[in-house]
């Protein structure tokens, strides 16, 4: 029997499994979507929204009857153009992938072949397929590539991977995705990688792709802010059930599920800017540093001060210097003028000659809370180690004090004998703290702590690094990308672009008007829940633009 | 295309150092050695004028450096100095058994090499299926097993009993390349044999290491066959590994082929080196050395200049 053709996409109570190793268990089958079902049409744009592990990705890339690794589709029905992928031939299914269905991933950096030049992997699909012969191909995607906006589209294909920027790379690969002409494009968090600058391009670049072709598409991300920018409808899925699903209006001004309403309200902590104290804590006076072997400075006279208790938030892209001014601080690169002065005292420029009490007074959180863990360590081991080295604890006090800090960051019992690899990213970002903590620091360096982590879990993050600081007065050093953080932490706020501070002072001044370029765009440039934000910005610079 | 060309001028500037130094060696080595070669030449009982004139004769009375000097200088000259024990030119005889050994190598990689890649990639295709177990263990059991023992056995059975090929690789220089290459078949199929593990076994590996990588899931979806995917996706992005275990093989082709050599009695390098050992004939050992050091240097060399090649960030830089 054959579907209706207006229905392009029909997925109906979709099953996915897949074989789980967990550390000290036999491997063994879970199910990790259970039963969804939606439609999709000709033309419109599906958005499924998530956190980790929701199964957003899973069930895009069952669009395709593709399970990565050891994912298993095990029930269900997924229909495409009236015929039921599920059930068809390989070498049916081979002619959908690439022909009818085509995909965007998270990473084109890692996603292009990096042996090939750019126009032969974006040709490649529509010519196997024999859509189109390799000239009309050719043609077809110097065409696309001029419509996204990716310079010298007549000449970027002659490019290999490596020799373009990530933004373009990304643009690169929705043509890739386009060439072929297809039905349905999936898009796997497609500008989540990017800068926040230069999201906002690679964005408007989708979206027009999309409505100018008029292919159908489902748009998968983390970021429900950006997601209402390009889609119809929203599917909120949670640990592979769907939570709701309605269009996008609905869902962003009028959602019904407390999950869903949770979603929309991340990111709405406030936080009263505090005044700055006569005694600055971290003084950072004409700070320049290069890498050895390099010609240029990576810091260039820098000038921040932080206060006891207080947080600096220092914000800036990829590139802009941010962390290697943790590291000058820290003593990991040191700088080649300036001074940095920690609580009246001068630090010396290197870490080797430092001694203990600055250590101990100056501790630093990471990123990636699972690599800055040793994996074979239980957690009391893991925030024992600060405890036993600089204040020599052993034995049973230090277990009572390894506890107590586990009560702070709200991870009581049973969690002292546990290894890094049963917690989740949240639970590992808490340890890190409390291994911070334990060494009852006055300046803690938290670097991008909540860039890996889904929102709501950041949002956890960040309301226990306020709480912490309100308890034990310790000061933050917050570098990170995401202004959206800035505003729900900081007191003060140095903006960096290209190795200088652009703009600095209290929060209240940095973020009002008016603002230098650098700042503005990229203020403007962090997607707003509501619909329409991406065709304001957009139409604002070009205004602007106009006015210059 | 200037970050490529300077890494290949710094390995060919490298290999060349590598090869002033292994002459030293070798020299030095030769030096080392136990026994005398007027010793041998004359036999237990020479008297000791006959030694002292042979030796003087022999210029083996000069300081070492000064020999090392003046057969460095022979060397850039193609002078490779005279056999001590025979009087020949050893550039001449020496330049014929290398001729010989090439030659033999030369078909051993021609099927080998190819053969390899071939099952290492259909190895990944079929991957923990039965071809591909079928084609590991066969091979693993081909490098187990000592390669003289696969020439005899293979002597015995197709040279003797079945009469295909001949159990002894004669070689003259009136043969046709027909009579020649039938004549070397079973040294070909020991070597072929010996090589052909480890080279397919690090292409399995080196293109399911690529096979792990994301622009892998890119082909696969975009509907490409699991073949194209291998040979168009992976294989270019694993040539740098395979490059440089085939030409190990390669370099072990012309410099280890002693053994077989021997075996079949074919008119070689080993052979011919084994010979001079033993007569402790100086001159053509260290000669001998020389050209097995380039060898394995060059083929080396060859190997990373492959590599640095086969990257594309250093062929197209930004």
């Amino acid at each position: 029997m054959s579907e209706p053709r207006d229905i392009l996409l029909k997925v109906r109570d979709l099953k996915i499994g897949a074989t789980v190793y967990p550390p000290g268990e036999r491997p063994h089958d879970i199910e990790i979507v259970h039963g969804v079902s939606f439609d999709l049409e000709p033309g419109r744009v599906l958005g499924l929204i998530g956190e980790s592990g929701a199964g957003k990705s899973t069930i895009g890339l069952a669009s395709m009857a593709y399970g990565r690794g050891g994912v298993r589709i095990t029930g269900g029905e997924v229909w495409v153009n009236g015929r039921d992928i599920l059930k068809t031939s390989l070498s049916d299914l081979r002619s959908l992938r690439g022909g009818e269905v085509t995909y965007v991933s998270q990473s084109a950096a890692a996603s292009f072949n990096p042996a090939k030049p750019i126009m032969e992997q974006v040709t490649e699909a529509a010519v196997r397929h024999g859509k189109f012969t390799r000239k009309q191909a050719e043609e077809r995607a110097i065409a696309l590539f001029g419509k996204l906006g990716l310079p010298n589209p007549e000449t970027i294909g002659r490019r290999y991977p490596h020799q373009v920027s990530g933004g373009q790379l990304q643009r690169c690969m929705t043509a890739l995705a386009l060439c072929p002409e297809p039905d349905l494009v999936v898009f796997d968090e497609p500008t989540t990688a990017l800068d926040v600058t230069t999201q906002i391009d690679v964005l408007k670049a989708i979206k027009e792709a999309i409505r100018d072709t008029g292919v159908a598409a489902i748009y998968i991300t983390h970021d429900l802010a950006v997601v209402a920018q390009v889609s119809d409808d929203i599917m909120v899925l949670k640990l592979g059930d769907m939570v709701e699903y309605g269009t996008t209006d609905q869902i962003i001004n009028n959602p019904q599920e407390d999950y869903t309403k949770a979603l929309v309200s991340v990111r709405s902590i406030r936080h009263e800017e505090k005044k700055p104290t006569d005694d600055p804590l971290l003084t950072v006076e004409g700070v320049t540093a290069r890498y050895k072997g390099t010609k240029f400075d990576v810091l260039k006279d820098v000038n921040v001060e932080l206060h006891p208790g207080q947080t600096l938030a220092v914000v800036g892209e990829s590139g802009s210097g941010k962390s290697t001014l943790a590291r000058a601080i820290t003593g990991l690169l040191p700088p080649s003028a300036g001074q940095i002065t920690f609580d009246g005292h001068v630090l010396t420029p290197n870490l080797a000659t430092r001694p203990r009490e600055d250590l101990r007074e100056l501790q630093m959180i990471y990123q990636m809370a699972d690599v800055a863990m040793n994996p074979r360590q239980t957690v009391g081991t893991i925030i024992g180690r600060p405890l036993e080295f600089y204040f020599g604890l052993k034995g049973a006090e230090k277990r009572r004090r390894v506890q107590e800090l586990l009560d702070e960051i709200e991870m009581g019992d049973g969690f002292i004998d546990r290894y890094p690899a049963e917690l989740s990213g949240g639970q590992k970002q808490r340890v890190c703290i409390a291994r911070a903590l334990a060494a009852k620091p006055k300046l803690i360096i938290c670097d991008e702590v909540t860039s890996a982590l889904d929102p709501l879990v950041a949002d956890g993050i960040l309301k226990l690094l306020l709480q912490l600081q309100k308890i034990e007065n310790v000061a933050y050093l917050f570098i990170t990308h995401d202004l959206a953080t800035v505003r729900a932490i900081a007191d003060s706020i140095a903006v960096m672009y290209q190795g200088q501070v652009v703009r600095y002072g209290p929060k209240s001044q940095v973020l009002s008007p008016p603002f230098d370029d650098y700042t503005d765009l990229l203020l403007s440039s962090v997607p707003e829940m509501r619909l329409g934000w991406l065709e304001d910005v957009i139409a604002n610079r070009k205004m602007e633009s106009a006015g210059n | 295309m200037n970050a490529a060309v300077k890494l290949v001028a710094q390995r060919v500037a490298l290999g060349l150092l590598l090869l002033f130094l292994v002459s030293i060696l070798i020299f030095v080595g030769t030096l080392i050695l136990p026994g005398d070669v007027a010793q041998s030449i004359l036999g237990q009982s020479a008297t000791p004028e006959a030694l002292a004139n042979l030796r003087k004769e022999l210029g083996l009375n000069e300081p070492a450096l000064t020999r090392y000097v003046s057969w460095l200088a022979g060397v850039f000259h193609g002078d490779l100095g005279t056999a001590l024990t025979s009087g020949q030119d050893i550039a001449e005889s020496l330049g014929r058994r290398l001729g010989n050994t090439l030659f033999l190598a030369f078909w051993a990689a021609i099927i080998a090499v190819p053969l390899a890649i071939f099952l290492g990639l259909l190895a990944v295709r079929y991957r923990d299926r039965w071809p591909d177990k079928l084609i590991s263990g066969v091979t693993l059991a081909s490098i187990s097993i000592p390669e003289f023992l696969i020439g005899y056995v293979l002597m015995y059975f197709i040279g003797v009993k079945l009469g295909w090929a001949p159990s002894v690789a004669m070689m003259n220089d009136s043969m046709s390349l027909g009579q020649k290459l039938h004549a070397i078949a079973l040294p070909v199929a020991v070597l072929t044999l010996v090589v052909l593990a480890h080279m397919m076994r690090m292409t399995r590996a080196a293109i399911l290491n690529v096979m792990q990588s994301a622009y892998i899931e890119t082909a696969e979806l975009k509907g490409l066959s699991m073949f194209t995917i291998i040979w168009r996706h992976a294989f270019p992005n694993s040539i740098a590994p395979i490059v440089n275990v085939v030409m190990l093989n390669l370099a072990y082709l012309v410099v280890g082929v002693v053994v077989v050599e021997v075996v079949f009695t074919y008119p070689g390098m080993g052979q011919y080196l084994v010979d001079h050992v033993s007569k402790r004939d100086v001159p053509v050992v260290q000669a001998c050395g020389l050209v097995f050091a380039a060898v394995y240097i060059g083929l080396n060399m060859v190997a990373d200049i492959v590599s640095i090649l086969s990257n594309p960030r250093l062929r197209h830089p930004k």
